[in-house]
């Protein structure tokens, strides 16, 4: 901190003029940015359309309410689906996850070559939305919950594996030498050094992960992968408005209740 | 002398379980088991349509290779600026919302009912995922980029305000007394108490959220937000894969090179 002499006697600044100067310029910068980006999406936006947003929001509230109650009898079974998709989507993330996790940690990667397979692998599935993931599975394997389960599985492969492995590094190796100094093999440091130290940062992860899956299950039917989805888009292009509400509702519900879910377990693993 | 008891001792080891309690561990496999069965039976796939997809995907990947980045380059290399501007701005005016909606939902700053009412508002907007918000933003602000901009804005609420308020409740409460011990008024109080100890976090967490929105920007355009996805969704439509497989990987990349950007800032910013 900058002591300046003047005449009254020394003046405490927090910063020195060159800092204040540099931090206003970077505000300079930064205003600049947001203005050019606003300019360009403006030039996109037809803003007669945006001024009437407001009667259009109160157009479409009022006719959201009330939700239509009697609509659940037929969301039961999408519903069912949407956590299917989650559910299985997560089991099949962490099984492929796993060998990837140990291939990408520093100190239990067979060779350097495989590690850095391992983390594109990881990258490349954390990158690709899982709509983006179902949008190109249901050219596959036809529109269904199949595609739905395995673009959440591939999603959630690179999420799983990345926190794993990270897990796997921050171990603690006297554990290992441990293990190492009864003469145990390679795979039993692992399954009795690594294993036994990761595995409640796995079910955590495991657990975090369905959480997020669910949130994610409710939308892959918009490309035909299956699960509420599916409706909430037949009743908005069918203008079915109360419809609507209640899928939302719904889905708010299924959220609430996973995110608790998943809070108590992991709170009782952690 | 008492007489020399030789003790048993044992000769064999048993890895201790996770869940220590026997009957809870069965219980939880039972169930899982029961669940996968379920969830198994109810699955509908139409395995003659997968078996006759998996031919059709080979082909599909076929067409994936090899990236075409040149045929539509102009088009492909205006949805990516979207985007980028897009996820910039969503940012910026995302932050700005969450910071008195974060300040709100902080139990340690408001009253109840300013509480209960951000924490209302934050659940809301972190119960639906990107993609719907962004097809109710379609609905009411038109087709285009400011629709994906208004979505990812919500969404940056749920993540950035719920992240700072308990990032505030977590704070250490000796210096905020310091502060008000001074006779600072309220935002002097939350101008030289709060915000230096939430700050350096905060400014990860943005660059964090960039890194998300403009992820999330490449499929909200799936739904008619603008940017990349809308560029995707289109090469999709018109069978364009290679194309497809251009952006995919110019996406990968993009996201790599931000999330490399924004771990170097978060280590620089702490």
């Amino acid at each position: 901190m900058p002591l300046i002499e003047t005449s009254d006697g020394p003046d405490w600044r927090r910063r020195t003029t060159k800092q204040e100067f540099m931090i206003w310029f970077g505000w300079l910068i930064g205003t600049a940015i947001v203005v050019y980006a606003f300019h360009l999406i403006s030039e996109k936006t037809i803003w007669f359309f945006v001024q009437d947003a407001g009667t259009q929001a109160m157009d479409i509230g009022t006719r959201m309410v009330p939700p239509k109650i009697s609509y659940m009898d037929k969301l039961w079974l999408p519903v069912w689906d949407t956590l299917n998709i989650a559910t299985l989507g997560t089991v099949i993330a962490l099984i492929i996850a796993v060998p990837v996790a140990f291939a990408a940690a520093r100190n239990t990667t067979p060779h350097p070559i495989i590690r850095a397979t391992a983390l594109l692998v990881i990258v490349s599935s954390r990158s690709v939305n899982s709509l983006i993931w179902a949008l190109m599975l249901v050219f596959i394997f036809g529109p269904g919950v199949l595609a739905g389960t395995i673009a959440i599985g591939l999603r959630s492969i690179g999420f799983c594996a990345k926190l794993l492995y990270e897990a796997i590094e921050e171990i603690d190796h006297t554990q290992v030498e441990a293990i190492e100094a009864t003469g145990a093999s390679r795979a039993q440091q692992i399954l009795f050094g690594i294993v036994p130290q990761v595995l409640p940062t796995f079910a955590g992860v495991g657990v975090f992960r369905w959480d997020i899956n669910i949130r994610e299950s409710t939308i892959l039917g918009l490309v035909g992968a299956g699960g509420i989805g599916l409706q909430l888009n037949g009743s908005i292009n069918t203008l079915a408005w109360t419809q609507v509400s209640m899928i939302l509702l719904v889905i708010f519900v299924t959220v609430l209740i996973s995110e608790w879910v998943s809070a108590k377990v992991r709170h009782a693993i952690i | 002398m008492t007489e020399q008891v030789n003790p048993v001792y044992p000769t064999t080891w048993k890895r201790p379980p996770l869940i220590s309690s026997a009957t809870l561990r069965w219980s939880i496999i039972l169930g899982a088991a029961i669940y996968l069965a379920l969830a198994l039976g109810t699955m509908d796939v139409k395995w003659s349509r997968v078996a006759e997809g998996l031919p059709r995907g080979q082909r599909f990947l076929d067409a994936f290779f090899p990236p075409n980045f040149a045929d539509n380059r102009g088009v492909v290399w205006d949805g990516i600026q979207e985007s980028i501007w897009m996820a910039v701005i969503a940012t910026v005016a995302g932050i700005m919302m969450s910071i008195p909606i974060g300040l709100g939902a902080a139990r340690n700053l408001a009253p109840k009912w300013v509480y209960l009412s951000c924490r209302a508002i934050v659940a809301g907007s972190r119960t639906f995922p990107e993609v719907i918000l962004a097809i109710f933003a379609v609905k009411l602000f038109g087709f285009g980029p400011f629709a994906g901009f208004i979505a990812l804005s919500i969404g940056t609420i749920g993540f950035f305000a719920k992240l700072l308020a308990e990032d505030i409740e977590n704070m250490s409460a000796a210096q905020a007394e310091a502060v008000k011990a001074t006779g600072a008024n309220w935002f002097q109080w939350v101008n030289y108490a709060i915000q230096p100890q939430v700050m350096p976090r905060m400014i990860g967490l943005s660059v964090y959220r960039l890194d998300i929105n403009f992820r999330e920007s490449a499929v909200v355009g799936i739904v008619g937000g603008g940017g990349i996805g809308a560029t995707l969704n289109t090469a999709f439509d018109r069978y364009e894969f290679d194309t497809a497989a251009a952006i995919l990987l110019i996406i990968i990349g993009i996201v790599l090179v931000l999330e490399y950007a924004s771990g170097y800032l978060r280590k620089w910013v702490q």
